[in-house]
């Protein structure tokens, strides 16, 4: 694998509702993306408290995602 | 599985039904349970037994395409979990040799002394659900089955596609094992077929080969497919998108033709003859050949009718009604699924909740008699303890472990902190795999649980039932998500999809650390019901709920019940509608349980599954009243109507006294006018419907136009009868009734969308011009009628949509909570969903719908309470400074404002409560907890996600 590719390492808040439930859909229909999310399930995006997304750049996150 | 599981369901699998006697409410049934040779009990599913026994087996499971042994499971997550012996190949039974499992087996479950058992029950209530058997070979034969390899079935077909089957899951020709290159499908083999006495059309078949052939395409996109058809029948809900799909995104051919044969042509595999309509004979090279077989009636579909008394019809499938679609001549005996008439699984599973509910009504005065209720050994405290976590990463089958490093994700938890135990499973889900599960967590006294599996959304509810059963509290288990979206996902990145594993994995591992056991919490059901639509789908339904005992109110928009049933007059079987909604509405007026509000609408509903509050608006002017309505479920039965198109063919919609839409045309037909039966008629299909302003099939409407078009033959023989159609879709059973009016002189004409009939509407005349595609020349009529079949539509389903939030799809239909596994249920607790609201469906399969959302909805009712999930919010009251910041942002309502020792707090209902968490993101003194999602829960989450230098190294 090329060290100079741009692999960024993005964390993600997924709804349990929508989101997560889109992204196993994803899954069920073998839809292809990029491997550079980690995800934590929230019950619902309203639960993302702003220290989180805090957090998880301090953690080393090249973005954060909110999916709800 | 989950039947498995259930101690009120026993299975005897393996087991003959050899009488049934006596009446409703008080049946004997006999019957003979053949031996297993192994003792169930003790069989562990380990599967040594079958690697030792010599002799092979053709697998039947796998349609006799690959080898298994004598000493077998059909297929690991088989229930139950027990091996059996095939007494027909086993050297032992059959020669009195061999016996070396006996000494194989651990846990020496093999008992070769077994006999066959006979037993005794006595039931109230029969269904009968025998599914479907398989067509004669003469059906398959002619077209190469059985005298070159690669002709299969399309059953044999849908093996080669799965991981389990003989090739785990790669599509090779059974002749020399190459990836076929060009893979036909032949469709109606077996159905719409005289020859082998199968008249009638499966149903099934073009949907399923669609499927097929997309899952082929994913396998290989290279591969060439071409279905080979008739008509194309998707007429289920949101199928009609799934065949553009096919077409458009994946390049699957649809040929309009009749296949001659498919004969062997040596080196370039098979040669297929057809002819299209135009009488053109073509021929076309294939690698393989998929033969859509239909279903067949069962196999001893006589026997069963014989020990049981039901009817059977021609075809021997069982002979039910329209209006009573489930109920065979006996009484207490009913019906399900592909024995019914052939069926998909949404339609079967429908149909056995609806079958459950009238068997449940015929026995309820034995209610809550002899049920076993299961017992959980009690809660292990674990909050003083130290974090003991087991994990358990999965290969389900290949889907994880085709592509994720396992055993990598698997290593990568030794020495996290807390981790006491970790190991692989092939299927984390299956029956043997709970066993281990909770040997495992008493073994080595874990105290939290991280399955790396599929997605919480559909598994957690399994492992938690286990972790019960374990005696630790359900909460104290995390799943890590690496199948639906990693290895799915990532199928060309197996290294990266590995690393996103071990991640996800020690980012369960944190938040595992840190949970906690939540406590369990009950909230009492009001037990009676709300039945919002007054046509047959509710009445139905709330018929139903009386039947069970309970009470319910239909509030029906009109001022009289009966919905647009009222405005049909006949059936294609030639019963009154009248009749039954005349009998339907007395019977519903005369029920004491059944509450009727007619000119009422609903205005506001609140509350939750068990505690539903309604307001409702009837009468109108001075007569106007509300009245408040509490209930404990909700049954959604809106209905549907005619379709007004804008656009008809691309054109503004004809209009004149001769245009009439099919439903009008059948209220003249079933009228007494002496002129009624028109002397010409040509009848337009999908006008407005599949591409004008609706996008999809109504299901109903070539039915209704071969149903209308018998009616004008049996009035007016002499009349001319055209129908232009795209693919005439009458499915099941109706099949006959297309065929007889070809026989009577209806003349049938497929038309495509490249030319579509031209209507020209004059002063005192209507034309029709359409291409004949058998004549290959433009033909024009001049009928004295024009009919529309113009699809239908839901009945404002977006205002009940915001109300009961609720969703609806692209077509404002509502959407059921699961297509096959939740056909009735909404995704709100407690609301469940029948008619026309839910989809286009003729009379029959709306009334079992009706019969299954009311069976459903009775389940609530029946157990009195309804469990909360234990993630609700917590307020502590300590901390909270009573801003009322929660309350106002809680979308649900679910947060109340008290007086405690004179001081505002906040406090959670928890009924309402949909655990979001809004309340605590932003309370500012967090004071307010979420169960299973806790700030300090997600903090480790995010920090372990941080901590990717320890296993990675970059």
């Amino acid at each position: 694998m090329s060290q100079e590719e741009f692999n960024p390492k993005i964390l993600g808040f997924l709804c349990n509702w929508c989101c997560y439930a889109a992204a196993d859909a994803a899954g069920v229909s073998r839809f292809q993306y990029p491997p550079s999310l980690r995800t934590v399930r929230v019950m619902c995006t309203g639960r993302i408290d702003p220290l989180f997304v805090l957090k998880g750049f301090a953690a080393g996150a090249a973005g954060i995602f909110a999916g709800g | 599985m989950e039947a498995g599981r259930s101690p009120n369901i026993e299975i005897l699998s393996n087991t003959d039904l050899l009488s049934l006697e006596g009446k409703k409410g008080d049946f004997t049934a006999k019957v003979r349970i053949r031996p297993r040779y192994i003792d169930a009990d003790k069989c562990t599913a380990c599967g040594l037994c079958t690697k030792y026994c010599p002799k092979h087996l053709s697998d039947s499971y796998n349609e006799g395409l690959n080898l298994t042994r004598p000493i077998h499971i059909d297929y690991p997550q088989a229930v139950p979990a027990t091996y059996f012996i095939d007494p027909s190949t086993c050297m032992h039974l059959q020669h009195g040799t061999c016996k070396i499992c006996v000494p194989v087996c651990r846990s020496r479950a093999i008992d070769f002394s077994q006999k066959a058992k006979k037993r005794s029950i006595g039931v109230g209530a029969v269904i009968v659900a025998p599914g479907f058997g398989r067509v004669p070979d003469e059906a398959l034969e002619k077209y190469g089955y059985g005298s070159h390899p690669d002709v299969v079935t399309s059953i044999e077909f849908e093996r080669l596609l799965n991981p389990s089957g003989p090739f785990q899951g790669e599509v090779r020709c059974l002749s020399d094992k190459r990836h076929p290159k060009k893979i036909a499908f032949i469709q109606c083999v077996g159905s719409r077929d005289l020859g082998c006495d199968n008249g009638y059309c499966s149903s099934v078949c073009c949907m399923y080969a669609i499927k097929e052939a997309m899952v082929a395409k994913e396998h290989d996109p290279d591969c060439e497919i071409t279905v080979y058809y008739m008509d194309l029948r998707t007429q289920g809900k949101d199928f009609d998108a799934a065949r553009t799909r096919a077409e458009e995104q994946f390049g699957i051919k649809f040929v309009r033709s009749e296949v001659a044969d498919v004969m062997n042509w040596g080196d370039k595999g098979l040669k297929l003859t057809y002819s299209t309509l135009d009488g053109a004979h073509h021929f076309e090279q294939h690698d393989m050949v998929v033969l859509s077989v239909g279903l067949d009636a069962p196999a001893d579909a006589k026997k069963i009718a014989d020990i049981t008394g039901i009817a059977l019809n021609r075809y021997d499938f069982a002979e039910t009604s329209t209006f009573a679609p489930l109920e065979t001549g006996v009484k207490g005996i009913t019906v399900a699924g592909a024995f019914q008439g052939p069926k998909d699984i949404p339609e079967s599973v429908t149909q056995s909740s609806a079958a459950a509910g009238m068997a449940a009504g015929l026995i309820k005065s034995q209610r809550n008699k002899g049920v076993v209720v299961k017992n959980y050994p009690a809660e292990v405290a674990i909050e003083d303890e130290e974090p003991r976590i087991g994990v358990f990463v999965c290969h389900c089958g290949i889907n994880i472990g085709g592509i994720v490093d396992v055993p990598g994700v698997d290593n990568s938890v030794e020495g996290m902190e807390g981790v006491v135990y970790h190991t692989q499973n092939l299927y984390s889900c299956s029956q043997d795999a709970q066993e281990v599960l909770k040997d495992k967590i008493r073994e080595y006294k874990l105290n939290r649980v991280v399955i790396a599996a599929c997605s919480p959304r559909t598994h957690e509810p399994l492992f938690q039932e286990t972790m019960r059963d374990a005696g630790l509290n359900r909460c104290l288990i995390e799943m890590v998500n690496i199948r639906d979206q990693c290895s799915w996902v990532h199928a060309n990145e197996p290294d990266a999809a590995t690393d996103k594993s071990k991640d996800l994995v020690r980012m369960g591992v944190a938040k595992a650390r840190l949970i906690k056991p939540l406590p369990e919490q009950t909230v009492p059901v009001t037990r009676s019901g709300l039945v919002i639509g007054g046509g047959i789908a509710g009445m139905t339904a709330a018929l139903t709920l009386a039947e069970q005992g309970y009470s319910c109110v239909i509030v029906e928009k009109n001022a009289r019940l009966g919905g647009h049933l009222l405005d049909s007059r006949y059936t294609l079987h030639g019963e009154n509608t009248a009749d039954l909604v005349k009998r339907v509405t007395d019977q519903v007026k005369k029920n004491r349980n059944i509450t009727v509000m007619t000119a009422s609408e609903l205005v506001t509903t609140n509350g939750f599954v068990g505690n539903f509050s309604s307001i409702i608006k009837s009468g109108s002017g001075k007569k106007a009243g509300e009245h408040t309505v509490d209930h404990g479920v909700i049954i959604v039965a809106t209905g549907g109507s005619s379709h007004k198109p804008a656009k008809i063919l691309g054109k503004k919609p004809p209009k004149g006294t001769r245009i009439m839409t099919q439903l009008e045309l059948e209220q003249r037909l079933g009228g007494k006018g002496k002129n009624r039966a028109p002397g010409s008629v040509v009848m337009i299909q999908c006008a407005g419907s599949r591409g004008d302003d609706l996008n999809y099939c109504s299901k109903t409407c070539c039915i209704e136009a071969v149903k209308n078009a018998l009616k004008i033959k049996e009035i007016n023989p002499a009349s001319q009868v055209i129908v232009l159609y795209r693919d005439l879709r009458t499915y099941g059973f109706t099949e006959d009734y297309y065929r007889e009016a070809r026989e009577k002189g209806v003349m049938f004409i497929p038309y495509s969308l490249d030319k579509p009939p031209l209507i020209k509407v004059a002063t005192r005349k209507v034309e029709v011009s359409y291409d004949d595609p058998i004549l290959n020349e433009k033909v024009t009529v001049s009928p004295d009628l024009v009919a529309l079949s113009v699809g239908i539509v839901p009945d404002s389903t977006e205002e009940l949509s915001q109300m009961l939030k609720i969703p609806v799809n692209a077509n404002s239909f509502f959407l059921e909570a699961h297509v096959k596994l939740r056909p009735v249920e909404m995704p709100v607790s407690g609301v469940f969903i029948c008619g026309l609201a839910h989809s286009p469906k003729p009379l029959d399969e709306i009334i079992v719908q009706a019969q299954a959302a009311a069976a459903k909805a009775t389940m609530p009712l029946v157990k009195g309470e309804v469990s909360v999930e234990p993630i609700v919010s917590h307020v502590t009251e300590d901390t909270c400074i009573g801003c009322g910041i929660c309350a106002s942002l809680c979308p649900y309502q679910a947060i109340e404002m008290i007086k405690v020792d004179k001081k505002r707090k906040a406090r959670t209902i928890v009924a309402s409560c949909k655990a979001c968490g809004i309340c605590a993101s932003h309370c500012p003194t967090f004071a307010i907890t979420m169960g299973g999602f806790t700030n300090v829960q997600i903090q480790a989450q995010i920090e372990a996600f941080g901590a990717t230098g320890e296993t990675t190294g970059d």
